[in-house]
């Protein structure tokens, strides 16, 4: 971890997400004069404030205008500049898509876009301010590299991981805060490369964002009570998609189910299904999320558990798919 | 009477007659082009490159040059020909354009043809560019200028208006806007397919300075943009000159005709455009005689 931002667990229990986001960027600013912030009319809500404190000439505000803030965000980083664009994700990756396409990805410039208020984070706003498209609109972009951390911590890894590298980033991070993951930020954090969390042999749950945690429970539920070897990948990178872990995972436990706060078409389930479906390597295979209906009202976690992608309902899924048998023989009704 | 000299208002016509040609020929080698929009803005063009920006062809992402930022990215079959005229990229590189391999399409890609400084195309995206790139002027301590232009019917996206709103709010008087308003859009008049008017009231009201110039006269564009850098100096309203022009202007026979939005030439064509072209050019000459100073 290269990055000066190290905070600790207390933080964590204490400050959301964002905030972290937030504390992370204004890091940055402070080592580096041609880091900007741009924000429409979200500086508060997403936690621009540390950086409004540390350097209030370096936050850019355009006002409630999606498509001017990418539009000014490139033309900043064509001019030198790195500038950090935060806005809810909703808007960020639809409002203003063709800005995001066009003057951030084609361009290749290296513009990094903090997308918060992920999935159903904000559930009781509705349908409008979820964000259940997002991955597969911006997985399809070339050059965009796409990541969405499961905690905290793996924000101000995301971050910091942004900053460091060149080309245009999106970040996708949750509105409040996110149960804990890990215990600090070394934990190997590398873009592009799957972390195991939970180790096991008969299944593998491969999870992004909030659902990490979540698998991570239903592994260790699973482990207990019906002694299930659950292996659970963080696959905070959707792109580039770890595809090495994927192979493995096929390889060792011959089933895989995946879960995102996002709908299955097009996101993470959809690119380790691309994954499989190339090496030819066939697999038990289940999908959680959204799928293709708009999420209810209501608080995250009681979407959450509609959806299934709660531990409850990675449990439920797991047990699915544990019953159906995978083997290489001519009987196709046995299999998933 | 214009406060341009007549010598260097002669020497603009002529480098911008030149131009004009090239863009025809260009239109030839492409198998057709966006002609009426890139003959309309030609004159804007000409004089940005030949006479206001700072650049250096041999350095051509030189981080204080001026930057121009061609909002409506289908001018390129002109803004190809001025490049190329300039230096920045070889001259053979023309005869390719459009073709299947060439790194000249019908939008210039700034990562692929050198000396342009935003790849646009689809409309409504340089006025927010612009922005970007004369605030991070303003952030950085940097004197150089951004010249942006975009088209009239361009003005429907509503992502201009965004990006004028974020230059009059940063008093980003180092942010010179032109409108290529040549009152015609694909499907027809602007006024029949969009009402645009009153287009100078509406700038004036997004706070920018507005000055109406007729922007296929050099003497009267130049005295905009004079008027224009004067008032760069110090942070104040932007100027907005909007260019009164003609799509096709140059060519007598598709002057103002909307349909040459986009359209071929075959050698019949060529020829007789060109003819046109150079009554036009005598035309222009003898009222830079008249006008110049």
């Amino acid at each position: 971890m290269a990055g000066g931002f190290v905070y600790n667990a207390v933080d964590q229990t204490e400050i959301s997400t964002s905030e972290i986001y937030g504390k992370a960027l204004a890091d940055i600013i402070l080592r580096d004069p041609k880091v900007v912030a741009i924000t429409a009319d979200l500086a508060k809500s997403t936690k621009l404030g540390d950086v409004l404190k540390v350097c209030p000439e370096r936050v850019i505000n355009v006002g409630i205008a999606e498509q001017d803030m990418f539009g000014v965000a490139a033309g900043m980083a064509k001019a030198g500049m790195i500038p950090f664009l935060s806005g809810f994700s909703a808007f960020t990756s639809m409002r203003a898509c063709d800005q995001l396409h066009t003057d951030i990805c084609y361009q290749n410039v290296n513009a990094k876009v903090i997308a918060t208020h992920a999935g159903t984070s904000f559930g009781q706003a509705g349908s409008t301010h979820h964000a259940i498209v997002d991955l597969a609109i911006t997985r399809a972009m070339p050059n965009l590299t796409v990541i969405v951390p499961a905690d905290g911590f793996e924000t101000a890894n995301a971050v910091n991981a942004a900053y460091e590298n060149f080309g245009p980033y999106y970040i996708r991070i949750n509105r409040g805060f996110d149960r804990v993951l890990y215990e600090n930020m070394d934990y190997g954090f590398q873009v592009g490369k799957a972390v195991e969390v939970h180790a096991g042999t008969d299944i593998t749950v491969i999870a992004c964002g909030s659902c990490v945690f979540q698998a991570r429970e239903a592994a260790n539920f699973l482990d207990n009570a019906d002694g299930l070897k659950v292996r659970v990948l963080n696959m905070h990178t959707i792109k580039p998609i770890d595809k090495e872990a994927i192979l493995k995972a096929i390889q060792d436990t011959r089933r895989i189910i995946t879960v995102e706060d996002h709908s299955v078409i097009g996101g993470l389930g959809s690119a380790v299904a691309e994954v499989m479906a190339e090496a030819g390597k066939g697999c038990a295979f289940k999908m959680l999320g959204h799928q293709d209906r708009f999420a209810p009202i209501g608080l995250h976690e009681d979407i959450m558990s509609e959806v299934g992608i709660d531990a409850n309902g990675i449990i439920d899924a797991v047990r699915e798919v544990m019953g159906k048998d995978f083997e290489l023989d001519d009987d196709w009704d046995d299999e998933v | 009477m214009y406060e341009l000299t007549k010598a260097e208002w002669l020497a603009l016509e002529k480098k911008a007659y030149a131009l004009r040609q090239l863009t025809l020929q260009t239109t030839v080698w492409a198998g057709s082009g966006h002609l009426g929009g890139g003959l309309s803005i030609l004159d804007l063009l000409t004089v940005l490159y030949h006479k206001y920006l700072r650049i250096k062809v041999e350095d051509p992402q030189w981080e204080d040059r001026d930057r121009f930022i061609l909002s409506k990215g289908h001018a390129a079959i002109a803004y190809a020909p001025v490049l190329c005229d300039k230096g920045f990229n070889p001259m053979e590189m023309l005869k390719t354009f459009n073709l299947s391999g060439s790194k000249m399409g019908m939008h210039l890609d700034s990562n692929k043809v050198v000396g342009v400084d935003a790849s646009t195309g689809s409309l409504g995206h340089g006025a927010s560019i612009a922005a970007g790139t004369a605030l991070a002027a303003r952030l950085m301590g940097k004197d150089y200028l951004t010249y942006i232009a975009t088209g009239d019917g361009e003005l429907g996206e509503g992502s201009n208006w965004e990006g004028f709103m974020t230059m009059n709010h940063y008093k980003l008087s180092n942010c010179i806007v032109f409108i290529d308003r040549n009152h015609c859009m694909i499907d027809g008049p602007t006024e029949e397919v969009m009402q645009l008017e009153p287009l100078a009231d509406k700038m004036t009201a997004f706070g920018f300075h507005t000055l109406v110039v007729d922007g296929n006269n050099i003497g009267a564009l130049c005295g905009a943009i004079d008027e224009a850098i004067a008032r760069s100096k110090e942070p104040c309203a932007p100027t907005c000159v909007l260019m009164d022009t003609k799509k096709g202007a140059g060519v007598k026979s598709i002057e103002g005709d909307y349909l040459w939005h986009y359209g071929a030439i075959d050698d019949t064509l060529f020829e007789k455009f060109n003819r046109e072209l150079e009554e036009d050019y005598k035309a222009r000459c003898a009222r830079a005689e008249k006008e110049g100073k």
